[in-house]
């Protein structure tokens, strides 16, 4: 049934694919490809909708938010006053002229720009609206720029760096306790790591709150920081599942060489874990950048706000404003894409070595 | 005997010693910011408390005003469950569906993926005041799309019917972070499973039946739990999509939203830990109870094989 004659395709993913297949499977895969075609048309399209509304202006995106490409009417400056021109045919010559007048009845009094004496009235919704790409570029400085967003910016990742300092550091000690040493209560104590997984922050905010409030931390970035360097439980989780796969055999070499426990740890241990190293820190940044509730009850200053902070507030002060919002938000989400697209094979990897299965 | 008994223990001993020093950042941490605030949080369940004066112990009145005399509570605690019904089965047999389909031998299946995970990782303010725009009737996308097929779009985020269901819609679009998961579970079950299945005549929905769906409960379990967990914490997309109101007439005032306003808007500390105990006992039997159910419906292949 099958052959590799046409010559043009017989290299390509389709064509490799085509081969040695079975007609019912055939009939599914293209079912399948469908399905997920279909489905990515609602994915796709806010994000469309996003970066066309960004380089709008709040005419455009008023006149007709469907179009993907901002465009506007042309238009010809008629004896002081700009007006939107029309391709009129005229005794099947096309002609552009100018719309002056509406009139009653749906018509209204067209001239030509070269000639504006010459009037004539015709029916409007019969002509033909010429329309002109317009970009409008200047909505991201002017986004950006309203409210102070290089702060914004610089506040978060301070705080989403130095919170990866503080989260690597301590989870890949406590990681490594709990993955390389015997000893009583560290299984109990392990169990308790991850049930705070499912604990429900609101038990424990309130007090935190009140005692950070106590020692002066509140609209500081303290709060957020301080607490990255005590460990969590969800990294120490996947890089404790990541160390247990490193052969023991290599600790004991570098022990009879004379390495103690944390030279073990971080010339034999650590140079191993990369790959689980990268994926716990890209996780974190994802979850920083993203972080709203905590920058929210502790940052009160201008300041002292993150992105996400800052682009809330904006959203409040410039609702009407949607394209500039709109910039604004693109302008947001592009790290989080841009370092999934730089790490995408750590984001499949990293779900399965957390064990979860 | 006894040099080298003695010795053997003073290994373990330091073996020990130092896995309590690597763990020890967790320890003080937890004690610090887990345990310590769970006490203490306790306490103040029992009092009120503003800030500026000191605690005041009322004994259980604020748990009793909560469960008897706040409608607001109960409004909050409807509206987080009513999101949990149809946000949580929507959202597993959706993302079961789409990892199903991804786990296919079909063309391009990476670009797929990548399709499909990527609005999970942007989760976060940007994303909720695009789809904010989306619902909305002026500028939106959807009142228009809507149109096209006779449609008369609500005013999705103004209409106390139909903000709950755009918030679900919402999170749909997200649903990439759990597809991944069980895309995962699925890569973990064995072929030959198939094969065996193919050489018994199983079709291919007789093999997802008694193939791939036992072996995948697990990452469900999994799955169900976490969700679970997360609706009750429910908070930056209804926080940003209504400025912290919770409206319109707090048709989307979740649990957690109206925790917040009662700690950080009006200052009540005492009634929101109170907030956050309740919140913290219905999401522990939720999870046990899911747990619990998880022996009849789950199946751990490793446990079997231990018994046979």
């Amino acid at each position: 049934m099958q052959t590799n004659n046409s010559k043009p395709f017989h290299n390509s993913p389709i064509r490799r694919f085509f081969n040695g297949i079975k007609g019912h499977e055939l009939i599914l895969n293209v079912i399948t490809t469908f399905m997920l075609g279909a489905g990515s048309i609602f994915i796709i399209t806010p994000f469309l909708y996003m970066l066309s509304t960004s380089l709008k202006d709040i005419n455009q995106l008023r006149s007709n938010p469907l179009a993907f490409i901002p465009t506007e009417s042309k238009m010809a400056n008629i004896a002081g006053k700009d007006e939107p021109l029309y391709t009129v045919i005229i005794d099947g010559v096309k002609n552009e002229l100018a719309l002056v007048k509406n009139l009653t009845e749906g018509k209204g009094i067209f001239v030509d720009p070269a000639d504006p004496s010459v009037q004539q009235t015709l029916v409007i919704k019969e002509q033909k609206e010429l329309r002109v790409t317009e970009i409008h570029w200047e909505n991201y400085p002017e986004a950006l720029t309203s409210v102070p967003f290089d702060r914004y910016i610089m506040n978060t990742l301070l705080v989403t760096f130095v919170t990866m300092i503080g989260m690597l550091f301590s989870c890949s000690l406590v990681a490594y306790g709990f993955s390389r040493f015997r000893a009583p209560w560290l299984n109990v104590l392990f169990l308790v790591l991850l049930s705070t997984i499912m604990l429900p922050g609101q038990v424990r905010m309130i007090p935190m709150y009140v005692f950070f409030q106590k020692i002066g931390w509140v609209d500081t970035f303290l709060p957020l920081l301080v607490p990255a360097f005590f460990a969590n439980a969800y990294d120490v989780f996947l890089l404790r599942q990541f160390i247990m796969t490193i052969p023991l055999e290599m600790d004991d070499a570098a022990r009879i060489d004379g390495a103690n426990p944390l030279q073990i740890l971080l010339y034999v241990i650590l140079p191993q874990s990369r790959p689980a190293i990268i994926a716990v820190s890209i996780f974190h940044f994802l979850w920083a950048w993203n972080d709203f509730y905590e920058p929210l009850i502790y940052l009160h200053s201008r300041s002292n706000w993150t992105v996400a902070i800052g682009l809330q507030t904006f959203d409040a002060l410039y609702t009407v404003n949607t394209h500039l919002i709109m910039a604004a938000s693109l302008v947001m989400i592009i790290p989080p894409i841009a370092l999934f697209f730089l790490a995408q094979k750590v984001f499949t990897q990293g779900v399965v070595f957390s064990g979860v299965k | 005997m006894t040099i080298l008994k003695r010795q053997s223990m003073s290994i373990s001993r330091k073996e020990a010693f130092f896995g309590y020093l690597f763990i020890s950042p967790w320890v003080i941490g937890f004690i610090v910011f887990t345990i310590g605030p769970m006490l203490a949080s306790f306490y103040y369940s029992f009092t009120n408390y503003n800030m500026a004066a000191t605690p005041k112990w009322v004994g259980i009145d604020n748990y009793v005003h909560l469960l008897t005399t706040d409608p607001l509570f109960w409004k909050s605690l409807q509206v987080t469950l009513y999101y949990a019904v149809l946000a949580l089965p929507l959202g597993l047999i959706l993302s079961f569906i789409v990892a199903i389909l991804l786990n296919q031998k079909i063309p391009f299946v990476n670009v797929w993926r990548t399709i499909y995970f990527l609005p999970s990782v942007i989760a976060g303010v940007g994303v909720t005041l695009l789809w904010v725009r989306i619902f909305n009737p002026r500028v939106g996308m959807l009142t228009p799309i809507l149109a096209w097929f006779g449609i008369k779009a609500p005013n999705f985020l103004q209409d106390s019917n139909w903000i709950v269901p755009a918030l679900v819609m919402m999170g749909l679009w997200g649903i990439g972070g759990g597809m991944i998961i069980y895309l995962a579970g699925l890569q973990g079950v064995p072929t030959d499973m198939y094969d065996a299945a193919k050489v018994d005549g199983a079709n291919v929905f007789q093999r997802f039946l008694y193939v791939t769906l036992p072996m995948t409960t697990p990452v469900i379990f999994y799955n169900l739990v976490m969700d679970l967990i997360s609706t009750f914490q429910y908070f930056t997309t209804v926080y940003v999509a209504t400025g912290g109101t919770g409206g319109p007439n707090r048709a989307s005032l979740f649990y957690n939203l109206y925790l917040y306003q009662n700690a950080f808007k009006y200052n009540e500390m005492g009634y929101a830990s109170s907030m956050a105990w309740v919140l913290f006992i219905i999401v522990v039997s939720l999870t046990l109870l899911v747990f619990r159910s998880s022996t009849a419906w789950v199946y751990y292949e490793g446990q079997l094989r231990g018994r046979g």
